[in-house]
C-alpha cells in the first residue's frame, strides 16, 4: 500500500537564517514538483514554503528512496549541502502526517496560534499542484479535508477570535467604542513603525482622512502623502482635537503632548462625540487622566499588550479544543483510506450487487405464483451466475491494479460508482 | 389562571432562558430562538387580552392583574419591534426576564372583575394608557441599553474586560439604540399626556386636578424632556444620558406602582389589588 509520507522544517526546529536559505519561491517550487515527479518512488506530492516553514507533502511507493531523493533534490536546489538542513528536519508517516497537515492549516502549529495566512497558503499550494498534476486521488482526499477541517476549527473554537498584535488590538478596542471605523477621523502624532501599522489598519478599515501633526513639518507632510492625509502644525493639535476621533500617538516628546485641559476644552464643541486615544510612545504622550473624562477613551502601549496577552492565553485554551477537532479527522480519513484496500471493497461489492440481485428476485416470484419449486431454483441459478459475471471482469481488474500505480484511482472510482461509502 | 395565560407565561419563561443561555455560550440560534419564543408568546398574549377586551366590553385595566399584564404585552411588542429595527441582540436578556417578572408576578395577583362603568369604554382612555404604556415599556428599554452602556464603558474605561467586553457591542450602537428608545417613548408619553388631559376634560370637566399620580408623570416627562433637550443642543450623550435613562426609568416605575400603594388619587383604582 502507498504511504502518506511528510517531510518538512519549521520554525521550531530550524533558526530563521537557514529557513531564509532553504525558503522555495514559486518558481522553484514548479521545478521542484517537476522533478518530483519524475522520481519513480513518488505518486503525488505537494509543496508550500513559508517564512516559517517548508513541508514537502507526498505520497510514495518507497519511504526511503523517496525522502533521500527530496533531500538531494533540495540540497541541489539550494546549493546546500544536505547535513547543513538534515537536522532541522523533521519526516512524519500515516496519521502523523495527516495530522501535521491538518494541525499546520489550522493554524495549531504556527508561531502565532491561530493566524489566518497559513490556510491561504497551502491553498495556493495545492491550486500550483493541481494545475501541474502532481496531485492525484490520496493527496485531493487529503486536501479537500484538511480545509474542510481548518474551518471548521475556525468557526467552533476561538482560536482566530480576537487580536493578537497591538494594532489590531486598538481596531477592536476602536470597534468597540465607536461600532465601525467608517469615515471616522484619524490624527497621527509623530511617526514611527507601530503607529503608522496602525493606521494602515485604520485605513483598511475605512477609516476617512487622516490628519499627520509632526514636530518637523516636512516630515509630516511626507507621511501625510503616503496615506493621502493633510498634515498640521504640531501647535495646531489642539484645534486639530476638535474634528477627529481617533488620535495614535507617538512621539520623543518627555511631556504630555495632550492634556486633560486641552480635551476639557474642546469637548463640548465637538458635541461630546467619543475621543479615543492610542498612546504608542514611551514615556507617554497623552495624559492618562483623560481616560476619566466622560466619552473620551485611553489606551497606552502596556493596555494595549495587556489586551494581546490576555488573547494570546484564550486561543492556547481553543487549541485544545482544536487538537480535538483535529483527532477526529485524522480517524475520519484513516477510515476512507483503509477502505481503499482492494478486499474489502471487492467484498462490498459483491455484498452490494448481490443485495440487489436477491432483492428483485422475491419481489419477481413473490408476484409469480404457479412456478414449481424446479423452475424457481433454475431462476435462483440463473440470477446467481449473473451476478458472478457481471462482477467478474471489475473484480479481475481491481486485483490486479494491486500491482498497478493507479490502484487508489480505480478503488476510489469502485467506490463511487457504486456508492459503497454509504 | 386561564390556560392561555398560562401558555404565554411558559413562552416568555422559554424565551428568558434562551436568551441567558445566548449570554453565556454566545451562540446565535439561542438568541434566535429566545426572539422566537418571545414572538410566540407575545401572540398568545395579544389574544388572551383581545379576548378580555371581548368578553367584559372594557379595556382590560381593571386591576393591577390586567394592568402588568398590559405592561408586559406592550414591553414585549416594543421590544419586538426595537429588535428588529436595531438588532440589538443582547437586549433580550434584559427585556425577557423583565416582561417575564412582571407576567409572574401579574399572575400572582387575583383577576377580580370589578364593575367601573363606562370609563374603560371611552377610546380616549383607551389611547390614553396604550401611548403611555407603549412608551413607557420603550423608556423600560433605554433604561436596559443605559445599563448596558455603563457595563460596557467601564470595561473599556477599567482596561479589565471581563465578561461582558465581547457579549456587548459597542459603546456608540448601545448609545443610539437608548436614543431611539427615549424619542420614541417621549414622544409616546406625550401623546399619552394628552390624551388623557382631553379625557380628564370631557369626565371631569378639567385637564389637570394634581392627582399625585398626574404630578409624576409630569416630573418624569421633564426630566425625559429635559434629557432629549440636552442632547439635542449640547451632545449629551454616553454615560450622562444612560444615567439618566436609569434615573427616568426609576421614577416611572415609582409613578405607575409607587404612587398607587404611597398615595392616593383616581389612578389608584386600576392597580388596586
Amino acid at each position: 500500500m502507498l504511504d502518506i509520507v511528510l517531510l518538512g522544517l519549521n520554525h521550531k526546529t530550524a533558526p530563521v537564517e537557514l529557513r531564509e536559505c532553504l525558503a522555495i519561491s514559486k518558481d522553484e517550487t514548479s521545478i521542484a514538483l517537476k522533478a518530483f515527479q519524475e522520481l519513480p518512488s513518488v505518486r503525488e506530492v505537494m509543496l508550500f514554503s513559508t517564512c516559517n516553514r517548508v513541508e514537502v507533502l507526498m505520497v510514495v511507493q518507497d519511504k526511503t528512496k523517496a525522502v533521500d531523493a527530496v533531500k538531494i533534490f533540495l540540497s541541489g536546489l539550494k546549493h546546500l549541502p544536505v547535513s547543513g538542513f538534515e537536522k532541522a528536519l523533521y519526516t512524519h508517516e500515516g496519521d502523523d502526517a495527516v495530522r501535521h497537515v491538518f494541525r499546520v492549516a489550522a493554524s495549531l502549529d504556527s508561531m502565532v496560534l491561530g493566524e489566518p495566512q497559513i490556510l491561504g497558503q497551502i491553498k495556493e499550494a495545492y491550486q500550483m499542484a493541481t494545475t501541474m498534476k502532481t496531485s492525484g486521488v490520496l493527496l485531493n482526499k487529503l486536501l479537500h479535508r484538511t480545509f474542510f477541517t481548518a474551518k471548521r476549527i475556525r468557526t467552533e473554537t476561538g482560536i482566530g477570535d480576537n487580536a493578537v498584535s497591538v494594532s489590531y488590538a486598538a481596531i477592536e478596542l476602536g470597534k468597540k467604542i465607536f461600532g465601525t471605523l467608517e469615515g471616522k477621523k484619524v490624527l497621527l502624532i509623530g511617526a514611527g513603525e507601530m503607529a503608522e501599522l496602525a493606521v494602515e489598519h485604520l485605513i483598511r478599515n475605512r477609516a476617512r482622512s487622516i490628519v499627520v501633526a509632526n514636530r518637523t513639518f516636512e516630515t509630516g507632510v511626507e507621511l501625510a502623502e503616503t496615506f493621502n492625509g493633510q498634515a498640521i502644525r504640531f501647535d495646531e493639535i489642539e484645534n486639530a482635537l476638535q474634528h477627529v476621533d481617533i488620535i495614535i500617538s507617538s512621539t520623543g516628546s518627555p511631556d504630555y503632548v495632550v492634556t486633560r485641559n486641552h480635551v476639557k476644552g474642546i469637548a463640548r464643541r465637538r458635541y461630546n462625540r467619543p475621543l479615543f486615544f492610542i498612546d504608542i510612545a514611551v514615556p507617554r504622550d497623552i495624559d492618562p487622566e483623560i481616560n476619566r473624562l466622560s466619552n473620551s477613551y485611553v489606551y497606552d502601549i502596556d493596555d494595549l499588550q495587556g489586551i494581546v496577552d490576555e488573547n494570546l492565553k484564550d486561543r492556547n485554551n481553543e487549541a485544545i479544543t482544536g487538537e480535538r477537532i483535529v483527532d477526529e479527522a485524522v480517524v475520519s480519513f484513516r477510515n476512507w483510506y483503509e477502505s481503499l484496500e482492494v478486499t474489502p471493497t471487492i467484498v462490498e461489492l459483491r455484498k452490494k450487487v448481490e443485495g440487489i440481485a436477491k432483492g428483485e428476485l422475491e419481489k419477481t416470484l413473490h408476484a409469480i405464483k404457479h412456478l414449481s419449486p424446479d423452475d424457481i431454483e433454475a431462476i435462483n441459478r440463473m440470477t446467481e451466475a449473473m451476478v458472478k459475471k457481471i462482477l467478474h471482469d471489475p473484480t479481475m481488474l481491481l486485483k490486479s491494479s494491486g500491482r498497478h500505480e493507479n490502484k487508489s484511482v480505480y478503488l476510489d472510482v469502485t467506490r463511487k460508482l457504486f456508492k459503497l461509502d454509504e | 389562571m386561564e390556560p392561555i395565560f398560562l401558555v404565554v407565561i411558559i413562552c416568555y419563561m422559554l424565551s428568558t432562558i434562551g436568551y441567558l443561555s445566548y449570554l453565556f455560550l454566545q451562540k446565535d440560534y439561542l438568541q434566535k430562538t429566545g426572539f422566537y419564543l418571545l414572538a410566540a408568546g407575545f401572540l398568545c398574549h395579544t389574544a388572551e387580552i383581545g379576548y378580555q377586551f371581548i368578553q367584559s366590553g372594557h379595556f382590560p385595566v381593571n386591576n393591577l392583574h390586567e394592568t402588568l399584564s398590559l405592561a408586559g404585552w406592550t414591553m414585549a411588542g416594543v421590544f419586538l419591534l426595537f429588535q428588529d429595527r436595531f438588532g440589538l441582540k443582547i437586549l433580550g436578556v434584559y427585556a425577557a426576564p423583565l416582561i417575564t417578572f412582571a407576567m409572574v408576578i401579574a399572575a400572582r395577583l387575583p383577576d377580580v372583575p370589578k364593575e367601573t362603568g363606562n370609563l374603560l369604554k371611552s377610546m380616549w382612555l383607551v389611547t390614553h394608557v396604550v401611548a403611555i404604556f407603549i412608551g413607557e415599556a420603550a423608556l423600560a428599554l433605554a433604561c436596559g441599553a443605559g445599563i448596558m452602556y455603563l457595563i460596557q464603558e467601564h470595561a473599556i474605561k477599567s482596561k479589565h474586560r471581563g465578561f461582558f467586553f465581547r457579549r456587548l457591542p459597542s459603546l456608540e450602537l448601545l448609545d443610539s439604540t437608548g436614543y431611539a428608545c427615549i424619542v420614541t417613548g417621549f414622544t409616546m408619553l406625550t401623546f399619552g399626556l394628552i390624551t388623557g388631559l382631553i379625557y380628564a376634560k370631557s369626565v371631569w370637566g378639567r385637564f389637570w386636578s394634581w392627582d399625585p399620580k398626574e404630578v409624576w408623570s409630569g416630573i418624569t416627562w421633564l426630566l425625559y424632556a429635559a434629557l432629549l433637550h440636552q442632547r439635542l443642543t449640547i451632545g449629551w450623550r454616553g454615560r450622562r444620558a444612560a444615567v439618566m435613562a436609569i434615573i427616568g426609568f426609576a421614577v416611572i416605575l415609582f409613578t405607575f406602582l409607587g404612587v398607587n400603594f404611597f398615595l392616593k388619587g383616581h389612578h389608584g383604582e386600576f392597580t388596586r389589588m
